[in-house]
């Protein structure tokens, strides 16, 4: 009989303390998500940004004045096109 | 003498001295007992709140308003989170110096930071929307009474290229013109908030409950081409300067599937800086401000005649002597013209023709067409103060005024629903609604207006218009067929046509598979030239090559190359 008591004593010991130590491992991943959570909000953030500049330096307007100015660019004019049909 | 036989004992105490010190007892667990109900059962809800308080909050979970982007993905507005500066003035007591740092970060003058710092009232903004970097150094600052918000501001990096089609939003991040407006629904997201378990560090550890979930603003994929927009842009622009015009609009439609391509006003504004603003440059022209069309409705006149059968492709009209009476006015023509068939008066824009050919309809038919291309109504695009033009039902015509209406005066119409009554000669005859947002599949045959034989002869018509002999030759694309009609009309001013005037070109390309509808308005030209013609047309060709070039369209009117790529022939080595 007490050997029957001591052994669950011990089981319910064993429990108790896991019980313990996992609340507090779910508590420290939580907190772990939380945080990976709040870098993906930034990273957000910083897409958007990107997306920004991205768009700020490809505008249609810098590009013109780039290729106009700087790379001495123009449009061809009639007759200079050549259109090739490929084949279907 | 030992501890049991101490004579103590055998002394008899009185009963009740015991049963006193037991009632004692049980009182004292009695009031425990009572106490322990109050505090776990009366008490229970108040006092497990405030333990909560003491652990739990409750946090703002922000949404972020959607982003719209181009039909091939390029952003065109999106939002970045900023932070605005607040401060409780009755606790803001700053000495010179921190004012001085204050001042300088949010660019301000030291005097009017103290002059906004000395009110009565208990909250003031000192500065709205700063960039989050700079933000981080005021707060570095540590000064007392100085908080932030953190607020997003929306950027649109195409500025006044975008700026009518797009609108913008206010400081609350709220749409307040344009698309931004009109697909407010869409575009916003709903701010949420959550229960959680903080630990000692403010780290959240637990979840409690989600109050209510946040709904992230939905990004919309426009119909826009990001290049055409700006092909359109620019040269409308141009042609302002060149002709000194006051205002114009460039329309863009894809003829397949009604898209909106592109939408350009002139005046603009740049979205991202709008102090300074007028209602001049606020105005989307091409949706919200009417013109008489002019020249530009001949072909529906014409389309009507070759739909009732009375006139054929080839019927001849005397428009000799260029003039015509009706009742008590004189209508004229610019030029002189003789007998010419249905489709040179739509060529040569003949006044006289045009009106010869409307006396033989019924009102309540031209009405009717007239209702059909969807004159006189608004849109309905969604946006905020679309415009339906002026229509005036058929009963109240007087014959002249059917006859004026025939070459686009005395009706009035947006430079939008021009371009999509154009749409039914484009396609066989049939009109599609437009749209503004990006389709996965072309709209299922629309409303057909015109039999698909009058709207291929209204195409052979339109493109002799633009071909030598016609008021057009500007428009013209080297590579493409081109079919469209020039406009001029004299604007109304008080009731009376003034020497001022709307110059109008709408057109389609490649005319033998008509692709693309642009329709150009400038106006009051007052650099000397003011005819469509001279004015519109160009700008149409412009635009109309650099998009069909843009799309990729092939062309269905190859020049002959004046350098051929040949191959190189392969050497052979020459035996001998």
């Amino acid at each position: 009989m007490l050997r029957l008591n001591l052994a669950l004593i011990a089981i319910v010991l064993a429990s108790a303390l896991g019980a313990v130590a996992s609340q507090h491992k779910a508590r420290k991943s939580f907190t772990e998500m939380e945080r990976e959570l709040e870098r993906m909000r930034q990273l957000e953030v910083e897409w958007g940004q990107l997306q920004l500049e991205q768009s700020t330096w490809a505008a249609h307007a810098r590009i013109e004045k780039v290729a106009r100015e700087r790379l001495h660019m123009k449009p061809p004019v009639a007759g200079q096109v050549l259109a090739v049909e490929g084949p279907r | 003498m030992k501890f049991t036989s101490s004579p103590l004992l055998s002394q008899l105490l009185p009963a009740w001295r015991a049963r006193f010190v037991a009632a004692l007892l049980l009182l004292a667990f009695g009031v425990l007992a009572a106490r322990s109900v109050y505090l776990q059962v009366v008490r229970n809800d108040f006092l497990q709140q405030k333990g909560e308080s003491r652990y739990s909050r409750v946090i703002e979970l922000s949404a972020t308003r959607g982003r719209i982007v181009d039909r091939s993905g390029d952003v065109m507005a999106v939002s970045t989170p900023v932070k605005s500066i607040w401060a409780i003035p009755e606790d803001a007591r700053l000495t010179p110096s921190q004012a001085r740092e204050l001042a300088a970060l949010t660019e301000m003058d030291v005097r009017e930071l103290n002059r906004r710092l000395a009110t009565e009232k208990d909250f003031i903004f000192i500065k709205r929307q700063i960039p989050p970097d700079t933000a981080e150094k005021i707060a570095a600052l540590n000064l007392p009474g100085i908080h932030q918000q953190r607020e997003y501001r929306r950027y649109y990096p195409g500025g006044e290229v975008t700026a009518h089609i797009l609108g913008f939003t206010g400081v609350e991040d709220k749409g307040q013109e344009g698309i931004e407006l009109a697909f407010d629904a869409q575009l916003a997201g709903k701010p949420g908030s959550r229960r959680v378990i903080k630990d000692r560090l403010g780290r959240i550890v637990e979840d409690v409950e989600s109050i209510k979930s946040p709904q992230e603003g939905k990004d919309l994929a426009l119909a826009l081409d990001a290049k055409i927009q700006y092909l359109a842009f620019t040269h409308l622009k141009q042609a302002l300067a060149e002709h000194k015009a006051k205002a114009g609009g460039v329309v863009v439609l894809d003829a397949k599937n009604g898209e909106v391509l592109a939408l350009a006003n002139l005046p603009a504004y740049n979205p991202n800086n709008r102090l300074k603003l007028t209602g001049a440059q606020l105005r989307n022209r091409a949706l919200t401000d009417v013109f008489e069309p002019g020249s530009t409705m001949k072909p529906f006149t014409a389309a009507l005649a070759l739909e009732k059968g009375r006139f054929r492709f080839d019927s001849q009209i005397q428009t000799a002597p260029g003039r015509l009476t009706i009742g008590n006015a004189t209508i004229h023509d610019a030029h002189m013209h003789g007998i010419l068939t249905v489709a040179q008066v739509v060529q040569k824009s003949s006044n006289v023709g045009t009106a010869k050919i409307a006396a033989t309809f019924a009102p309540e038919e031209m009405w009717q067409m007239f209702d059909e291309l969807g004159f006189g109504r608004p849109l309905r695009l969604g946006f905020p103060g679309e415009v339906g033009g002026r229509l005036r039902p058929f009963k109240t015509w007087r014959p002249i005024e059917q006859a004026t209406m025939a070459y686009g005066h005395g009706i009035s119409v947006t430079l939008m629903q021009l371009a999509r009554a154009y749409l039914a000669f484009a396609r066989d005859g049939d009109l599609i609604p437009l749209s503004l947002t990006r389709l996965e599949s072309p709209p299922l045959a629309g409303k057909s207006i015109f039999s698909a034989q009058t709207a291929r002869e209204v195409r052979a018509m339109l493109e002799m218009a633009v071909q030598p002999g016609g008021t057009a030759p500007k428009a013209q694309i080297p590579g493409y067929r081109v079919a469209g009609k020039t406009g001029t009309a004299h604007k109304l001013e008080g009731g009376a046509y003034a020497e001022r005037y709307v110059s109008a070109f709408v057109g389609f390309a490649p005319a033998s598979n008509p692709k693309l509808v642009v329709a150009v308005m400038i106006d009051e030209p007052s650099a000397g030239k003011y005819y469509g013609g001279e004015v519109a047309a160009p700008v149409f060709a412009q635009v109309m090559a650099g998009s069909l070039r843009t799309l990729g369209v092939p062309p269905d009117a190859p020049l002959r190359p004046v350098q051929v790529a040949r191959e190189p022939a392969p050497l052979v080595p020459e035996k001998l």
